[in-house]
């Protein structure tokens, strides 16, 4: 066969109508962080495993995460442990966090992180020689281990070249569209493998494995600006639902307070929030430091409210209390959006982040030299001499699949889910840095459990061959499709995207949501009549025509969810409910595809309790 | 303040292409990938790149614009005059599979032949401990973005398909120094980076350094020194002598050949 034996790459074309079979114990989609990490755990337990991504190994969007790993390993402050990291965690997502993920997740994010050393990490040192670690927006102490502003380069790089120097097969490029079922069972029957195309030749490969672990990422190209690139259509979560597992905590997206505004071309890419840890300050037009303004009842406590002890906490930590541009993201992006909004927004409808006037040189280009390089050379900007302008960008999605938190099972025999694509580890709001532990700590535990899960099956199950045809016929339907007259699968994007920021963006109302479900119902019509011009052979229109489909559900989930939930709580800020409400603070809003497959159904279901133990930290 | 942008873009595929020109309405700040991505939504959606992050950070874009190995989404339009024809190519020295994008697999088959991190055990309370200084020159080469722009210049493999087996090109040299250079690996690479990955077929014309997006400097920091240290290993007789008697230099200071059977 003419396939590189590592990376598939066919470059025969007489190949394409051939369907390629592969066997596995765990397929993993997703060689991000939490692919990748779930893909070594799995064959260090001894399974068979395989990793499927859509771009070349070592490019998922992990690679761009800037600020750090957040793991309390005590290095900068002993006062620090797993308890205020629980803490903290639990209250950034205004407590409708599943507490059980994140117990797990502040005890095992240290060993986690050192275990990356093992594998050829340098992280930045503290003067003791110890990893060091940097302050972020809502961690009590400085708790993120960081490279410079590339930890997310480091990580990938470092888990990449561990799985490589395991030998676990990786098969780039290549797009899982469909899960597959075992044949003769009911909706609710056990996972049988994988069905997708390599984007290379446009041939369809079935991957036949008991396991399949999800960890696809997020959804952010659902929206117009966003830190997102086009992988983010949502696959993981689509395809979840398809296989008939839970979606959970959809109505919140978390919208990073500092994406660039300018120029057009870089509009939503990201400004690392270390910028503030290390010293920038948010100012409007006016030039007024705007913040204090902004300080919550819930945050007061520990919230500076002058900017004498705002400025002094950064040398002594001790005796004052963090600034306000240090609150978790949501406060600080819905701040932002007020005051551009009346009427004091930069002219390009941004506020000022100034690090410039507050730092010297060498500290800025030294501490931060991704976003020294990226504004000098995107926005001609020398941030080091000027403020950035920027405003909120589409970041993160906290919803995703829900899952057991010990083992990270979905409903759905032998599925799994990790990462951003899974669901209740954040609750309403993700603080920085938890993310890129969230995939060690929940890959490990996932890739673990999966390989245990099939060295315990007697008999494997078969794939169902229906579900296999049916695959190929509907991802090869835009080519055969109404031909002329159909739309072009971009402007469908597009004006998706559009209706996400305008309709469901970072304030919403009731009308505005509704609005939205009958936007997203008449754009899932068009969809039916797309056309793809072309062939098979990477195809970036078919592709994209084939990943509107999961972008379409997706979106309804989100825009369904947000306009049931009437409150406002972590990433989901309502207009008409601008307060949080002490009953919504106890459920969870449940999506399932419907009886139809057409669009998804909504439950509500009680939040999981709390154990007395852990809820005595949150008593004042 | 937008204009109209004339771009001569190769189509095709193994089989053979050529290129096409088109016209294609920009805007001020704007990169060549915006370009090609308008291209693609609104003239030739079947146009093939490849693109993540937009931002210079996942190395994934790279091609050639007017002959020189760059990231498309970190050239900008306002380095060309607005009458200029910018023509982009795919990356010459990897097989094309279609128009911009190639089959980098050379590289990922490269990755696999090196011996991986060896480190000595944690301290004993579980934590490992290096200086910042010791930390850097490994940091500098850690900064890659794999986008293969330097193995894509290299003239020992650029035109010389037939040298590929034998050379590991300047970015994997990067990989080799950066873990001799690791305060902690206990291995000792450079007499696999002379003989298995054809460190000795460089001669140090520094053209993969001024490609490199990352302003990583390969050749001073990464190659020379590398091949100062095989020297060393191979003639210095004070290091050989060194070794028979026990005088330990720090090169050589707990680290084994992963050749040598341990
Ligand atoms: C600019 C930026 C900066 C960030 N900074 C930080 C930070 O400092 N700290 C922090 O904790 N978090 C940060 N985050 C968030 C964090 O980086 C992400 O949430 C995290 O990396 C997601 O990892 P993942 O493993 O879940 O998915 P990803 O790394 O996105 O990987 C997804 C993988 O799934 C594959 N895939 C998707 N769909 C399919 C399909 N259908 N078939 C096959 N493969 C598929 C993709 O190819 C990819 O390999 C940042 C995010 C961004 C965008
Ligand atoms: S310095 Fe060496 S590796 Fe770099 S381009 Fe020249 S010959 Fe190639
Ligand atoms: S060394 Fe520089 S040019 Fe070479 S692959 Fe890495 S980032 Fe690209
Ligand atoms: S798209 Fe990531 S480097 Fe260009």
């Amino acid at each position: 066969m003419a396939r590189h034996p590592m990376t598939g790459n066919e470059m025969s074309s007489e190949a394409e109508s051939r369907l390629e079979r592969h066997h596995y114990d765990v397929v993993i989609v997703g060689a991000g962080g939490a692919g990748l990490r779930a893909a070594i755990a799995a064959h260090e337990a001894g399974a068979h495993t395989a990793i499927v991504c859509k771009s070349l190994l070592g490019k998922a969007h992990t690679v761009m995460a800037e600020g750090g790993i957040a793991a309390a390993m005590g290095n900068r402050w002993p006062e620090d442990n797993w308890e205020v990291h629980f803490r903290d965690t639990m209250r950034g997502g205004k407590m409708l966090n599943n507490w059980r993920m994140a117990q797990l997740h502040a005890q095992e994010a240290p060993e986690r992180v050192q275990e990356l050393e093992d594998w050829g990490a340098l992280f930045d040192r503290t003067e003791d020689g110890l990893i060091s670690q940097r302050d972020f927006g809502g961690h009590k102490y400085a708790r993120l281990a960081h490279v410079g502003d590339r930890t997310g380069l480091e990580m990938i790089r470092t888990l990449q070249q561990r799985a490589v120097a395991l030998g676990i097969d990786v098969f780039m490029e290549c797009t899982i569209t469909d899960l597959l079922k075992a044949a003769g069972t009911d909706e609710e029957g056990p996972i049988a493998g994988a069905f997708g195309y390599w984007r290379e030749t446009g041939r369809f490969v079935v991957f036949e494995a008991p396991s399949v672990i999800l960890a696809t990422g997020g959804i952010g190209k659902a929206y117009k600006v966003t830190s997102n690139s086009w992988e983010y259509t949502g696959d993981g979560h689509a395809l979840a639902l398809r296989a008939g597992a839970s979606l959970i905590n959809m109505e919140f997206v978390q919208f990073h307070p500092t994406g660039m505004v300018w120029p057009p071309s870089v509009k939503g890419l990201l400004v690392t929030e270390s910028v503030r840890g290390d010293g920038g300050i948010l100012k409007n037009s006016e030039g007024k430091r705007f913040m204090f303004d902004y300080i919550p009842e819930f945050f007061k406590a520990e919230t500076a409210d002058s900017e004498e002890e705002a400025d002094r906490w950064y040398d002594d930590k001790k005796n004052n209390r963090r600034p306000p541009e240090l609150l978790p993201r949501d406060e600080v992006a819905r701040a932002i959006n007020s005051e551009i909004k009346a009427g004091r927004g930069t002219p390009h409808g941004g506020i000022y982040l100034d690090i410039a006037s507050r730092r010297d040189a060498d500290f800025i280009r030294k501490r931060l030299p991704s976003m020294y390089h990226q504004f000098k050379e995107l926005a001609d900007v020398d941030i080091t001499a000027e403020p950035m302008e920027i405003g909120p960008t589409c970041h993160y999605v906290m919803g995703g699949v829900e899952v057991d938190p010990d083992t990270e099972a979905t409903s759905i025999t032998g599925l799994y889910a990790v990462g951003e694509c899974s669901g209740g580890m954040h609750g309403s709001n993700r603080l920085g840095g938890n993310s890129l532990s969230d995939l060690l700590v929940f890959g490990s535990r996932a890739g673990a459990a999966a390989a245990a899960y099939v060295s315990g099956l007697d008999v494997l199950p078969k794939a169902d061959e229906h579900a296999v045809q049916a695959g190929e016929r509907r991802a090869v339907a835009a080519f055969t499709g109404s031909g002329e007259g159909g739309e072009n699968p971009y402007t469908i994007q597009h004006d998706l995207q559009q209706a996400m920021n305008d309709l469901v963006g970072i304030i919403r109302t009731s009308s505005e949501l509704e609005e939205s479900l009958s936007s997203i119902e008449a754009l899932k019509e068009r969809a039916k009549a797309m056309a793809v011009e072309g062939h098979r052979q990477y195809n970036p229109g078919w592709h994209l025509a084939l990943d509107l489909r999961n972008m379409l559900l997706v979106s309804e989930c989100i825009a369904k969810a947000a306009l049931e939930r009437q409150e406002s709580r972590g990433g989901h800020t309502r207009d008409d409910f601008p307060g949080p409400d002490p009953e919504w603070g106890a459920k969870n809003l449940v999506l399932r595809l419907n009886a139809a497959g057409t669009g998804v159904d909504l439950t509500h279901q009680p939040l999981p309790v709390m154990p007395d133990d852990l809820k005595s930290y949150f008593e004042e | 303040m937008g204009y109209d942008l004339k771009m001569r873009i190769w189509r095709g595929d193994q089989s053979g292409g050529d290129l096409q020109d088109y016209t294609v309405e920009v805007s001020e700040g704007e990169v060549v990938l915006d370009a090609i991505h308008r291209l693609q939504a609104t003239q030739s959606g079947d146009l093939a790149v490849r693109w993540n992050c937009k931002a210079g950070k996942c190395g994934s874009c790279s091609a050639e614009i007017n002959g020189r190995p760059r990231l498309l989404c970190m050239t900008r339009l306002s380095d060309f005059d607005q009458t200029e024809t910018i023509t982009v190519t795919p990356m010459r020295a990897f097989p094309v599979i279609r128009d911009l994008v190639t089959d980098v697999s050379f590289n990922y088959e490269k990755a696999r032949e090196l011996p991986s991190f060896q480190p000595q055990p944690r301290d004993a309370d579980g934590k490992r401990r290096m200086m910042q200084v010791d930390v850097e020159r490994g940091q500098e080469f850690r900064k890659c973005i794999e986008c293969f722009l330097c193995q894509d210049t290299c003239h020992v493999v650029r035109d010389h398909e037939d040298n590929k087996p034998a050379f590991a090109g300047p970015r994997f040299f990067l990989r080799y120094a950066e873990l001799d250079m690791h305060p902690l690996d206990t291995h000792d690479r450079r007499a696999l980076a002379q003989d298995a990955a054809g460190l000795g077929m460089c001669n140090i014309t520094k053209c993969c350094t001024e490609v490199c997006p990352e302003g990583i400097r390969i050749t001073d920091n990464a190659i020379i020194p590398m091949k100062e240290r095989v020297v060393d290993r191979k003639f210095d007789p004070l290091v050989w002598l060194g070794s028979k008697i026990g005088v330990r230099n720090r090169d050589n200071d707990g680290r084994t050949d992963p050749r040598d059977p341990d």
